[in-house]
């Protein structure tokens, strides 16, 4: 987190008024960072503006490649390596490959999308002591985050647009 | 924004806010080990630890030490694998194939059915690790040139589509698993103070739960249920192509697959019955999972276990109209010769008694419930032991007919992995947390009790 910085925490009880509020604070102009919620709340993102994620798209290509890794992998070593007779039937049986093939696929497009989500969220298991506008956002509250840099508006006027629009309480967090 | 038909019971009861969620779940993740919890984990690491002294003599002795013959040569092993795997069937199911049907009495389950499915697979693993006999050479089963020299494995082989689907499966099921975990440590870590803070800080990953991370969180959870779901359909199918492309009487039939993959679900929903049961009780849960949750899941086992009957009775149907003697003669044998036993209980166990949960009271008893899902996964390990060991007791040549009579290292092999499965699960429910809270949070507000009341 970058220092010496200045913050409003609008916080939220109902994930339905959060969610038109985002809208409202949004179309009032105000610029909002984040907003920090307990669980996946159906939504949110596109009140927020986010695009849906590409996640899917590195799927489908980490899949794709464990289809060619594990089709060329057979191919290689049944049928040019070292091609057995097995009951005169063909050398590259591809019927028989479609289990191992589909496997193959499954595994690279789950890891390498996990890997992805892990890498582009930035979670591991040495970032340990994340940093947290408001820990209650893991239990029972939504914690929207403004930074008061990106916007025109003052501490007050923030405060009484977050209110307006059903924010239980306002924080205001410098870090430093 | 989600609706949900006002005549359905609420999926949560007792009023409980998002607040009473962290604190009912983390409770048990933070209090000190019950009494009960102490028993139950102080017999499992006894059998464990004898089941580890049986496998240990299997290993140093060889299978001798099992009652197999020239005959028959799977019986318990590859039986308690078929029937570990099977268990280790619902967990995906219930996590995948109900997301995707959005099926939302899910959520309340889904944590432990995926822990469970994943101690169920190490139970089988670690049955074709023993029946290989010589465990140490297990690599030899990946595609590793033999003996480091020039011949690979035979990928015409079902044996070797099952190594890939079996470790394929636990990989996609444990990265599943762990991925729904990490939202639920963020909200322990925020809760825990010293070297608890720590552990449940690395177990989190750093999760600090923005929408951004949220939405990707979902985006993912959507993809891994879609390729969990054909995923979790392939790997009984592909361990039951190690009996039907094969051509001994009584393993070689195309309905195997089907047939197989209800069967697993069949169990699998069972063993999750049993375990969640007794779970709810002991750590207070009956708020979520209800006895709405314990009737959704007895229709489903009503269903497969129909299905599992059909199958059954179409086995016998085609044996005898396909019109191969030694086809109608391995069904015969299997219900009136010496293993008549095992195939009536079988019979009676997988599709008799499940029929009595087409009686509404009786999917809402819990008793009977309890009861009857130990008898179903009872039905199901005879359901493998007379698909392997009987259509193997009697072939073609009448003078090695035999029997098969287990040993002690058979028996205790066996409890080495019910030893092994409730060490983990114990360890599961004491130290994770056993219900999916942030799930469980998001349907709060469309199904749960206090809402319900707002309504009226």
């Amino acid at each position: 987190m970058e220092k010496g910085k200045n913050f409003v925490l609008g916080i939220f009880e109902d994930e339905d008024v959060l969610v038109h509020g985002v809208e409202q604070i949004r179309t009032e102009g105000v610029k909002i960072q984040e907003v920090f919620t307990p669980f996946p709340v159906h939504g949110l993102d596109a009140a927020l503006g986010y695009k849906p994620s590409n996640l899917p798209i590195a799927a489908f290509l980490f899949g794709m490649t464990g289809t060619c890794l594990g089709l060329t992998m057979m191919i290689a070593m049944m049928g040019y390596d070292w091609p057995m007779n097995i009951g005169g039937k063909p050398y590259v049986p591809l019927p028989d490959f479609i289990p191992i093939t589909f496997e193959t696929t499954v595994l690279l497009a789950s890891l390498g999308m996990v890997g992805t989500f892990m890498a582009i969220c930035g979670l591991g298991p040495w970032n340990n002591k994340p940093f947290m506008f408001d820990p209650r956002s893991t239990d029972d509250k939504f914690v929207m985050v403004i930074d008061l840099a990106k916007n025109k508006l003052n501490n007050q006027q923030i405060e009484m647009i977050l209110k307006n629009h059903g924010a239980q309480e306002v924080n205001f967090k410098s870090l430093n | 924004m989600q609706v949900t038909s006002p005549v359905r019971p609420p999926l949560v009861t007792g009023g409980k806010t998002i607040s009473d969620v962290t604190t009912d779940i983390c409770k048990q993740v933070e209090g000190k080990p019950s009494k009960m919890w102490i028993i139950a984990f102080t017999l499992s690491v006894i059998c464990l630890i004898y089941g580890s002294y049986c496998l240990w003599m299997t290993w140093w002795e060889g299978l001798g030490l099992w009652g197999l013959n020239k005959t028959i040569g799977w019986a318990w092993d590859i039986t308690n694998f078929v029937w570990w795997v099977g268990i280790g069937h619902a967990g995906t199911l219930i996590s995948a194939v109900l997301l995707l049907f959005r099926q939302k009495w899910r959520t309340s389950i889904n944590r432990a059915a995926e822990a469970m499915t994943i101690f169920a697979v190490l139970c089988a693993a670690s049955f074709i690790l023993a029946h290989m006999g010589r465990p140490w050479m297990a690599y030899w089963a990946l595609p590793l040139p033999n003996t480091f020299g020039s011949l690979w494995v035979n990928f015409n082989s079902p044996l070797v589509w099952d190594v890939f689907a079996i470790s394929t499966y636990l990989t996609v099921s444990l990265v599943f698993w762990y991925v729904g975990l990490i939202p639920d440590f963020a909200t322990i870590r925020e809760r825990a103070t010293g070297v608890r803070r720590v552990i449940y800080g690395a177990l989190s990953f750093g999760w600090i739960g923005s929408a951004k991370h949220w939405s990707r969180y979902e985006a993912i959870s959507l993809v891994l249920a879609g390729l969990s779901t054909p995923l979790v359909l392939s790997v009984h199918t592909i361990v039951s192509m190690d009996f039907a492309t094969s051509v001994i009487p009584g393993w070689h039939t195309t309905i195997f697959p089907p047939y197989f993959v209800a069967g697993a679900i069949f169990s699998g929903f069972a063993m999750v019955l049993t375990l969640m049961l007794i779970t709810r009780v002991v750590f207070n849960l009956q708020d979520y999972v209800t006895i709405e949750h314990v009737e959704s899941m007895n229709k489903i086992i009503v269903l497969t276990g129909s299905i599992v009957g059909i199958a059954y009775i179409t086995e016998f149907f085609i044996a005898w109209y396909s019109g191969v003697p030694y086809e109608s003669y391995a069904f015969v044998n299997r219900m009136t010769g010496p293993y008549w036993w095992a195939y009536w209980s079988m019979m009676t166990c997988n599709v008799i008694s499940p029929q009595l949960f087409w009686i509404r009271s009786v999917r809402r008893n819990i008793k009977i419930t309890f009861v009857l899902s130990i008898v179903v996964n009872i039905g199901m390990w005879f359901e493998r032991f007379v698909i392997i060991a009987t259509s193997l007791h009697r072939d073609y040549l009448p003078s090695s007919w035999a029997m098969f009579y287990p040993t002690k290292y058979d028996v205790g092999d066996y409890l080495f992995s019910f030893g092994l499965f409730f060490t983990l699960f114990l360890l599961f429910a004491k130290y994770f947390p056993v219900i999916n809270m942030a799930e469980v949070k998001s349907i709060l507000k469309s199904s749960s009790g206090k809402q319900q009341d707002h309504n009226h």
